[in-house]
């Protein structure tokens, strides 16, 4: 398969991790077949491949993180730090060459360590909550696949690669979400989670193939590159070349995909449904992989969107529009949820809708940004909601009925629970304040007033649910299995893990202890991500002055016009050298929708609202107003059963409205079921039976009776007179014909040979005189 | 002209081939003469592909030699066969096919 490998000519340091990253995603690929193959008979039954497959790929990450910060710090303050690439011819066809590769950047870089971290951590935890589980082996096959495809598309060249890990992704989560496929529920998510994200993986297709062929020429032109090739078509987009309506359609459908993949309205009812999975995947799933991979789509395409849907453009667009829909209504989905898992999966999709508003608005660091403080702080919410429900719940996720007073039985798990939920809400100084307040900042500061309004207002309602949830799960009264009652709650049974064995084997522990902290196993990962969800806002913290933002010095791709050399590389010509040459100037033009003709960009050119602590404070306000004016409610609501508060969706006409259109989500999902499924099934399923029954049935009858009268005729006139006829008067003929020719059959070898030759020799003649 | 010459050896040969096949009654006599044909068909592949200088015709007389070499082997086993069973192989007496 190796063919040829092209470098890039630089002088910046690119060492062995940073030319070896393309290792992270092909060693949990490895340790997938290996698990196959051999983790039942191993002594931990295969899950010690996965930990170690995916602790190898943090190393890995880590030692390419630290080595592209070096190189950045070569490249000194203005220059372009140019990628470090490597490409493998894969196959050829028609003149094109399909190459497989990595492309190493500030943003892979950053998305490589995270996702490997989490990974990593996630499978540790699993070790202690699947344990028992009848599909041990197969669930850290999964695990270990799903990581592993995240991290193909992160380090791919190009789009080929990318959808290849892209779709990995989406069979790994179907895997998974239907992990406990004997629960029918369980099945039905994996299938919607399944068919919801394929819905818009069509759009990636039909994205990557129109860039494909209307960038192909002009990259091949200048850089050398294929029309697959992420810098060349992010090139051709900044190039001034591309027709409007073209890239528009292009970035159009690739945000279809991410609307898919990263569950932003009208597609993410998906995400909800996937809480059916384990504990250890939803917190995979929400956090660093497979959700994230649509806004990474937006960020690592970034100038296609920039062009094609004019971003920083006087109107608003398609990305904010739709951003700002999902912040609002998945907000507010929350608020009726009961099962503590779903209320962080609308959260997850309230919060993608910001990384979707700061890409849409022209902010790009500070949505990579969130990608990298949301999934520590997420993770680490999802990881404390299933120590709940393993140890003191048990494996119950409704809050309202057997959660309540557990901050004294789960220290570690209440204090790493709060912090993270800090951390989401935004609190000062936790990392969700750095990142989301950069988002809502810088939205209003490139002119885009009203959405940020509607990122102040989620920050409100995010405030709001979130101190809910808190103040149901561990303030209060204990309820339920928390208070020690173990019943089997089969009225919730689909909101559970169900899973007899691991239940069975744990049955002697919750039996004698009731709630309890979980194992070291569990605690562990909990507590580094809770010091993550603290400390990880610290890598951009702007508000700290310039010298902080090492995430804008670090990741972000510098706005400066490369001069490009092209070497046409023909079909035999395997090494294809381009040379975005650092040293050679840069001009102070900035890169934008039109770029100078003495070179090309790779990124746009954005600019980055400045700090002030008066907007800030405005939103931490806005903040502390969620959290005091919920803690209010839910005190009264669940702690005294105020009875002005209890039973006034019953009672008020008005809240009745409101919370039925919440419960029912909206209708979306009754929508695309009957709306849209059953509009197809349902009059597909009649028209078939109609056609059955009176075309088909009608021709079957008719072809009946018109064959029987038929037949009569066939039988009297043409079978007894014509064919017997025929029949006989061969027979005739043939017995004629056979005696006259029977003295030719001599039986003696010597005449048939001489009649061979002699007929061999006429036909000879007969040749020779055709041809003279 | 050398390519005649062969061609004319070839004919020769062949005519000798029929009139074998044709007149005898020894079945191991038409056997040789079945050889003599097919010999001189090899030595009209050779004789062209001499004068059209490609190796095209030596690799056809190789295989013609090969399967030769095979069709004797299964003609002698049925001639000796007819023998045990008749005590006899003129080819004049098996004349069971006769019409």
């Amino acid at each position: 398969m190796i063919l040829a490998a092209s470098e890039i000519l630089s002088p910046l340091r690119d060492g062995w991790f940073l030319q070896h990253a393309w290792l992270t995603p092909v060693i949990p690929t490895v340790g997938f077949v290996l698990i196959v193959l051999f983790g039942k008979r191993m002594p931990k039954k295969g899950s010690e491949i996965g930990v170690l497959s995916l602790l190898a790929s943090l190393v890995l990450a880590s030692g390419a993180a630290w080595q592209w910060i070096q190189r950045v710090g070569d490249a000194g303050e203005e220059q372009f730090v140019s990628p470090v690439v490597r490409t493998w011819t894969w196959w050829q066809s028609g003149g094109v060459e399909f190459t497989i590769g990595q492309h190493v950047d500030g943003l892979t870089v950053v998305v490589l360590f995270v996702v490997a971290f989490i990974s990593t951590l996630v499978q540790v935890y699993s070790l202690e909550y699947l344990r028992g589980d009848r599909r041990y082996t197969h669930f850290f096959a999964a695990l270990t696949l799903f990581s592993a495809g995240m991290l193909a598309m992160v380090v791919a060249e190009d789009m080929i690669l990318f959808l290849l890990g892209w779709e990995i992704m989406g069979l790994c989560s179907f895997m998974l979400i239907g992990h406990w496929w004997e629960d029918g529920a369980n099945s039905r998510a994996a299938l919607k989670a399944f068919f919801t994200v394929r819905t818009g993986d069509v759009g990636l297709l039909v994205g990557i193939s129109v860039l494909f062929f209307a960038a192909n020429e002009w990259t091949t032109t200048h850089l050398g590159l294929s029309g697959f090739s992420i810098r060349g078509v992010s090139a051709w987009a900044l190039s001034g070349e591309p027709n409007s309506t073209v890239i528009l359609v292009a970035a159009i459908a690739l945000f279809v995909a991410a609307i898919g993949k990263s569950g932003q309205f009208p597609l993410h009812t998906w995400l909800p449904d996937a809480m059916a999975g384990p504990t250890p995947v939803s917190s995979l799933l929400h956090s660093s992989t497979m959700v994230v991979a649509g806004v990474f789509l937006v960020a690592r395409l970034y100038p296609v969107f920039f062009t094609g849907l004019d971003i920083l453009g006087p109107s608003s667009n398609v990305i904010m529009v739709i951003a700002a829909i999902t912040i609002v209504i998945a907000a507010a989905l929350a608020f009726v949820q009961s099962d503590i898992k779903r209320v962080l999966a609308y959260s997850t999709v309230s919060q993608l809708g910001y990384m979707m508003l700061g890409l849409g608005a022209g902010a790009w660091l500070p949505a990579v940004f969130h990608i990298f403080t949301h999934a520590f702080f997420k993770a680490c919410l999802f990881l404390c909601a299933g120590s709940v429900s393993h140890s003191a719940s048990h494996h119950s996720f409704d809050m309202k009925e057997d959660m309540g007073g557990l901050r004294k039985h789960m220290p570690v798990t209440f204090a790493a629970w709060t912090v993270s939920t800090l951390a989401l809400c935004g609190v000062f100084p936790f990392s969700g304040f750095f990142s989301k307040d950069e988002i809502i900042d810088n939205v209003g500061g490139n002119g885009y007033t009203f959405f940020m309004v509607v990122g102040l207002g989620g920050a409100f309602l995010t405030a709001a649910y979130m101190t809910r949830a808190t103040y149901l799960t561990f303030f209060g009264a204990a309820r339920g299995a928390a208070a020690g009652v173990h019943e089997v709650h089969d009225a919730h049974a689909g909101a559970h893990d169900v899973h007899d064995t691991h239940a069975g084997a744990h049955e002697a522990d919750d039996a004698h202890a009731g709630p309890h902290e979980s194992g070291i196993l569990i605690t562990a990962p909990i507590a580094i991500l809770a010091v993550l969800a603290i400390f990880s806002g610290l890598f951009n913290a702007t508000p700290f002055g310039e010298s902080w933002e090492y995430m804008k010095k670090w990741v972000e791709p510098r706005a400066v016009v490369v001069a490009s050399e092209s070497h046409s590389g023909g079909p035999g010509e395997a090494f294809v050298v381009s040379v975005p040459s650092a040293e050679s100037g840069h001009s102070e033009s900035p890169c934008g929708k039109e770029t100078p003709p003495e070179g090309v960009c790779y990124a746009p050119q954005v600019s980055h609202a400045t700090f002030k602590w008066s907007k800030a404070l405005i939103s931490l306000a806005v903040v502390f107003a969620g959290i005091v004016l919920s803690w209010v409610l839910s005190a009264a609501l669940y702690g005294r059963r105020d009875p002005r508060l209890v039973g006034l969706t019953q009672r008020n006409g008005l809240a009745r409205a409101g919370y039925r259109l919440l419960a029912n989500k909206y209708y979306l999902d009754d929508l695309y079921e009957r709306g849209v499924v059953g509009s197809i099934t349902g009059p597909l399923a009649r028209g078939a039976y109609w056609f059955n029954q009176r075309i088909l049935d009608g021709i079957l009858h008719g072809v009946a009776g018109i064959s029987r009268a038929v037949a009569q005729v066939v039988y009297r006139d043409i079978d007894q007179r014509l064919v017997d006829g025929a029949v006989n008067a061969s027979a005739d003929v043939t017995k004629a014909a056979g005696t006259t020719v029977q003295p030719i059959q001599s039986g003696r070898v010597g005449h048939y040979g001489a009649l061979l030759f002699a007929t061999a020799a006429v036909a000879a003649l007969v040749f020779v005189i055709l041809n003279t | 002209m050398l390519t005649s010459q062969f061609l004319l050896l070839g004919a020769i040969l062949f005519c000798i081939g029929v009139y074998g096949v044709i007149a005898r009654k020894n079945a191991v006599l038409v056997l040789m003469s079945i050889e003599l044909i097919l010999n001189s068909v090899n030595i009209n592949l050779l004789a062209f592909a001499l004068r059209n200088g490609s190796a095209d015709g030596h690799t056809f007389a190789l295989y013609i030699i090969a399967v030769a070499a095979a069709e004797v082997g299964v003609g002698l086993a049925m001639v000796l066969l007819i023998y045990r069973n008749r005590r006899s192989i003129g080819l004049d007496e098996l004349s069971e096919l006769r019409g």
